[in-house]
């Protein structure tokens, strides 16, 4: 099979599997996420063979593997749409075909496969647990989802939506794989719909990514207007880049590039959380923990930064949309860190965390450090999806104890209710712990290490001081509610009976984790400096590969002690004082970084329902539909009844009434009965008087004849 | 055969007005005969216009199947019927949307062999007016659709009906005024209502030359308001929709699917057919008017639209909203007429008639279904209601994302080429247009989440009140809207490139 063929195939098996599973097997369990699996396995073997074939062609930047087809007529020419396979996306695709493969596995076990129907569990909740008799007793066991079948339905399309937009060879295609993740992370987050939380967070995901997306929309057609084409390979040539480059857009002094660049950057913003659309990504730890992990690490908030990466030739054309992009990602990298200190609930701590990575991700771009961007991209997708995968082993052992216990009350994704979980879950406790470490960037093993050092190497040699420390600061924050995470969750002692009775996963989730841990370590080597502490290291092979997908290869940046050292001493400094500071402290109350500021996420959520939900809200219910259209539009044409009625019963009173009526209809009538009346008088019934009558009306005619015919 | 062959478009128009007389034959009381007689008939011109389809040569300018009797010699005007891609892919619609309508109307028990009967005349209406090249005959059967909806709603319709059906009747009739009179002008000045004839004869006048003692241009002003008011009020533009939530809600479903589906894009299809060739310059004049209409119908329908509690009347906004893209893209095309960009607008914008035709339609329906099981469409005794009827929520979910213009379904393609087309045109009017699209998602989601999802719906779960799955008969009437949603979605070209044939050729 050629290798263009096999691109266009890697994203049909998911989306074959999801209307296999949608229309036929839905019924059964077994089938459905056989199905499902066996497709992301078909899409990782396709996504694989073509990675190791990209290797092997020697310049892929130049020569990427294409293929188009005629999509849409437009006018004379035709919109063409297509793949392309170029070291960007080749390496994008590694880590996609990875970890949606593991998701997808791990899903099984999440999900209580094999388990008993729960007791009393129904379809739009998640399960409850089953009572099962065993030698004799009975014991609660976790019961398996209800709507299990459709859950890997729905993650099917969603891998199908990002294998989709990995491979287009241009921005439409992008946009369309970009939206059904959308559709997705709103139908997976909001899965277990008959909670109201869960309902409304897949709403404010969709509605706050899709304020995002209208801008993107505009920005896609004004490239497109602009250029005439969204191919990437026709876009990034020299001829049309200084065209963009040179036009001015009319706004702001922005020029063309700039605009079009800014436009899609808030797709971005949308799409990957970044202040100031960031407030939906929290809420969507309402969705099963598989899907934060797909969401959150593997493809949703990760095609936002791959999006900026991939027009990244066109938006660092324009120094102030970059300034702008530079800003968002370190603001957020830093504003989304303060919020992670204070948060209790395991998930939301890595949502918090991850919204604070991507913002180190746009920061770089910002810096134009474009291949420290993508070598971050793909470390945090695989030790970010590591992380949650392996908190949503932590709150399955933790549903066992509350199973056990039969103590629904407790929480059992609030931290404080956890403690000395690494002897309960050991193969959770050792990943996590070395996904842990990957965030935080624990010096030399870790993936995390070397692309957050790339960063900041970037970051110091261009001279972004002020980036350069807020994302410090950042990683020190990293580190230290990491730690934090980790202390509270695994180390010490059990501080409730549900954590005393928390079991280890099955395999099904735990080998995801083992295989996702050890790319959290090995990913970072592909990646080392050459000259890193003055060494004389194998070349850089990750800056070799992923930057021949630029037409100027970027440059090397010579080593320097002070961003590795501060880099060193913000990711140990972080774990200890994490560790020192919450290795005794047993409940939320002792915490004393539970600032509400901090805790209420710096109230936005109230911010924008004051100024944003409610006002629209008014402006849809009383101004334009009672006032506008009922009140004022409705209330114009219900004047022209009455006034038709009104000038009816005025011809009617003033003119049918007194005129045709009673003048010339009563007035004639009047007129026929008077004569009648009076000529009642003649009308005797006398033969003598008629022929009377006769005889003289007779004579006066003749006479009158007589006189006028002989005249 | 032959005669088959060479009166397609003819068989097409009366084949169902035929049906319908005959009906009037059939022995009272056989509703299950008359449901099947009217269905079954319908298919003939959905086979016939599917003849046409295949047979059709996109590639060939001007009119094709043409057709010409005699019909009222002394005025000039003859019943002359042809096609090209832009009435090609209505008759389409139309003709395809009329059986699915009729099935879904089997639930009608009350007057059945009217009903069918009226149905059947209104698909004859509607056909007309794609088909029609004389004006007079473009009149007619504009003012002949109407009679037939206004007794559908009128008698068949929900609580409010009177008020609805006749603001409807009325107002409809009222905006034709005007184009009544500017038909009668352009015949009597010059002897003929023939279309081909007109198109040439009206625009060799210039501004200067003067008739009826005023300058030309000023009467072509005064008539192409006359146009646009009558087009405007059916589309409906802003602020002429105040009929449209009235109508579309009260009307049986399968009223309000060919109401949404077909009787909406009327208004669209005179704007293409009669007032861009007929009017070029004052429609490049009055862009920006049209325009801002245009907008605001995007804006405020998608606004009014969230405000709704009745799920039907939320669907019947979501109409002003959608249509106020086919005519942003008209506007966006009249300024610019011959260009790329105005190609890609009115490209957008026939297929936006073509996909909010089908998305429409299924939204109608599936309203339909739930309120013949619950017989109340007010959103707020929704909710919850996933767990009980998993199939129809798919199905609405499905339907609700087309509507939404999600990439992948149909109404994507068509937005997406209104915007890429109107942007360099009327950047202004496009960019608050997204305010419109960002709330068309606010809408969409308020009603899956009203009606669908939330904790289990108890009122609807058990006893006399139990909510019943979606039936093979309703599925069979979504399964070819939702295929064709889907296959214009991802490969549009089948379609679209017979209106971008046309769209080059005509403007």
């Amino acid at each position: 099979m050629t290798t263009t063929t096999l691109i266009w195939l890697i994203p049909l098996p998911p989306v074959l599997a999801f209307f296999l599973i949608v229309l036929f097997t839905n019924r059964s369990k077994w089938l459905s996420h056989t199905i499902a699996v066996g497709a992301a396995l078909l899409s990782w073997l396709g996504s694989m063979i073509v990675f190791v074939r990209a290797l092997g062609v020697e310049h892929l930047g130049e020569e990427p593997f294409e293929s188009s087809i005629n999509w849409l007529p437009t006018g004379d020419t035709w919109f063409r749409v297509g793949v392309l396979v170029d070291p960007l996306t080749a390496a994008v695709l590694f880590f996609v075909a990875w970890t949606v493969l593991m998701i997808f596995l791990y899903s099984v076990g999440y999900h209580n496969f094999g388990q008993p129907e729960g007791d009393h569990d129904h379809k739009g909740l998640s399960p409850h647990g089953a009572t099962v008799d065993e030698h004799g007793h009975k014991h609660v066991v976790p019961s398996v989802e209800p709507m299990y079948s459709r859950f890997f339905a729905f993650i099917g399309l969603f891998a199908f939506g990002m294998y989709t937009l990995v491979v287009s060879d241009n921005l439409l295609t992008l946009f369309v794989g970009w939206e059904i993740m959308g559709l997705c992370s709103y139908l997976l987050i909001g899965f277990w719909y008959a909670k109201p939380s869960a309902r409304d967070a897949a709403i404010k995901a969709f509605m706050t990514t899709r304020v995002g997306d209208v801008f993107m929309l505009l920005g896609i057609a004004y490239l497109y207007y602009a250029t005439g084409t969204l191919s990437f390979r026709q876009i990034f040539t020299e001829q049309v880049l200084h065209t963009l480059a040179t036009v001015p857009s009319g706004f702001l002094g922005f020029s063309a590039a700039g605009l079009i660049g800014l436009l899609l950057f808030i797709g971005t913003i949308g799409k990957s959380a970044q202040f100031p659309l960031h407030v939906w990504l929290p809420d969507a730890m309402e969705g099963p923990t598989p899907v934060s992990a797909m969401i959150h690490a593997a493809t949703m908030v990760s095609a936002g930064v791959y999006a900026v990466i991939r027009m990244f030739p066109l938006i660092s054309l324009d120094e102030k949309t970059m300034a702008i992009v530079a800003f968002i990602g370190a603001f957020t990298a830093i504003f989304a860190a303060t919020i992670a200190v204070a948060q209790n609930d395991i998930k939301r701590v890595l949502a918090y965390s991850t919204i604070s990575q991507l913002g180190f991700m746009i920061a770089a771009l910002g810096m134009h450090a474009y291949i420290a961007a993508v070598f971050h991209l793909i470390t945090h997708a695989f030790f970010k999806a590591l992380l949650f995968l392996g908190s949503g082993s932590v709150i399955h052992g933790m549903e066992h104890g509350v199973l056990h216990t039969g103590n629904h009350h407790v929480d059992p994704q609030d931290m404080f209710n956890m403690g000395g979980l690494r002897k309960k879950m050991p193969i959770t406790f050792w990943t996590f712990l070395i996904g842990g470490f990957a965030l935080s960037g624990f010096p030399l093993v870790t993936a995390g290490f070397w692309s957050k050092d790339e960063i900041f190497a970037d970051a110091f040699a261009n001279g972004y001081i002020v980036i350069f420390i807020t994302l410090a600061l950042a990683a020190f924050l990293t580190a230290f509610y990491t730690m934090r995470q980790i202390t509270l969750t695994f180390l010490g002692e059990p501080r409730t009976d549900e954590a005393e009775h928390a079991q280890e996963t099955p395999w099904t989730m735990t080998t995801p984790l083992v295989i996702l841990a050890v790319f959290a370590i090995g990913y970072g080597w592909v990646g080392i400096p050459e000259d890193f502490m003055g060494l004389h290291l194998q070349p850089n092979w990750f800056h070799e590969f992923v930057g021949g997908t630029l037409a100027e290869h970027p440059e090397t940046i010579a080593f320097n002690w002070i961003p590795l050292l501060t880099s060193l001493v913000v990711a140990l400094g972080g774990l200890y004082l994490g560790w020192l500071t919450y290795r005794n402290v047993n409940s939320a109350a002792e915490d004393r970084l539970q600032i509400p500021l901090l805790k209420n996420k710096y109230y936005f959520d109230e911010a924008y329902d004051f100024l944003f939900v409610k006002p629209a809200t008014w402006f849809a219910e009383i101004f334009v539909y009672q006032w506008m259209d009922k009140g004022l539009i409705d209330g114009i044409l219900h004047i022209f009844g009455p006034a038709t009625q009104g000038l009816g019963s005025v011809i009617r009173n003033y003119f049918d009434v007194p005129v045709i009526n009673r003048f010339f209809g009563d007035g004639s009538a009047d007129v026929t009965y008077g004569v009648g009346a009076r000529l009642r008088a003649i009308q005797t019934g006398r033969i003598q008087q008629y022929l009377m009558f006769a005889l003289v009306i007779f004579i006066v005619i003749g006479a009158a004849l007589y006189f006028f015919l002989r005249a | 055969m032959n005669f088959i062959t060479e009166h397609l478009l003819f068989l097409i128009l009366f084949t169902p007005a035929l049906a319908a007389v005959i009906m009037l034959f059939l022995p009272n009381g056989e509703n299950r005969l008359f449901r099947w007689f009217a269905f079954g008939v319908s298919f003939i011109p959905l086979a016939l216009s599917l003849v046409v389809w295949f047979d059709f040569r996109a590639a060939q300018p001007g009119f094709q199947f043409q057709e010409s009797y005699t019909w009222y010699e002394a005025i000039g005007s003859s019943l002359h019927l042809g096609v090209d891609g832009l009435s090609l892919s209505m008759v389409l619609l139309t003709t395809l949307l009329t059986p699915l309508a009729l099935l879904a109307s089997f639930g009608i028990n009350e007057k059945v062999k009217a009903y069918m009967m009226l149905f059947l005349f209104l698909e004859t209406g509607m056909l007309g007016v794609f088909m029609a090249l004389d004006l007079l005959i473009f009149f007619v059967f504009w003012e002949v659709g109407l009679v037939p909806m206004y007794f559908l709603i009128n008698q068949w319709g929900s609580a409010n009906r009177n008020y609805a059906s006749l603001k409807f009747m009325i107002y409809t009739m009222g905006g034709s005024l005007g184009l009544l009179l500017a038909v009668q002008l352009l015949g009597v000045l010059f002897g003929t209502f023939d279309l081909v004839t007109l198109y040439e004869r009206w625009n060799a006048l210039g501004a200067s030359d003067t008739l009826l003692g005023m300058s030309a241009g000023t009467v072509k002003t005064i008539a192409f308001w006359a146009f646009v008011i009558a087009f405007a009020v059916k589309v409906p533009l802003w602020p002429f929709h105040t009929w449209l939530p009235d109508a579309h809600t009260e009307a049986p479903t399968a009223g309000s699917m060919i109401l949404a589906g077909v009787l909406l894009k009327l208004g669209a299809y005179g704007f293409l057919r009669l007032i861009l060739p007929l009017y070029p310059v004052e429609a490049k004049y009055f862009a920006g008017a049209l325009a801002f209409l245009a907008t605001a119908a995007i804006v405020f329908g998608a606004f009014a639209s969230y405000a709704q509690t009745d799920f039907k009347r939320l669907v019947a906004y979501s109409s002003v909203n959608h249509m106020g893209f086919v005519v942003l893209g008209i506007a966006a095309a009249a300024f610019a007429a011959g260009t790329t960009d105005a190609t890609l607008a009115l490209n957008g914008a026939i297929l936006q008639m073509f996909n909010h035709g089908l998305s429409a339609a299924g939204m109608f329906f599936l309203v339909g279904v739930i309120y013949e099981r619950t017989h109340t469409r007010n959103l707020e005794e929704f909710g919850g209601l996933f767990p009980l009827v998993p199939v129809y929520g798919g199905i609405l979910i499905f339907t609700s994302m087309a509507s939404l213009g999600l990439p992948g379904l149909n109404g994507f393609i068509s937005e997406f080429l209104v915007v890429r087309g109107s942007y360099p045109i009327l950047t202004a009017y496009t960019a608050i247009s997204m305010l419109g699209l960002l709330f068309t998602g606010a809408y969409i989601l308020k009603g899956i989440k009203k009606v669908l999802h939330g904790p289990m719906n108890e009122h609807w779960a058990h006893g006399e009140h139990k909510l019943t799955e979606i039936s093979t008969r309703e599925i069979l009437v979504m399964a070819p809207l939702m295929v064709l949603i889907l296959w214009i979605g991802i490969y549009p070209a089948w379609i679209l490139d017979v209106i971008n044939k046309a769209v080059v050729m005509l403007f």
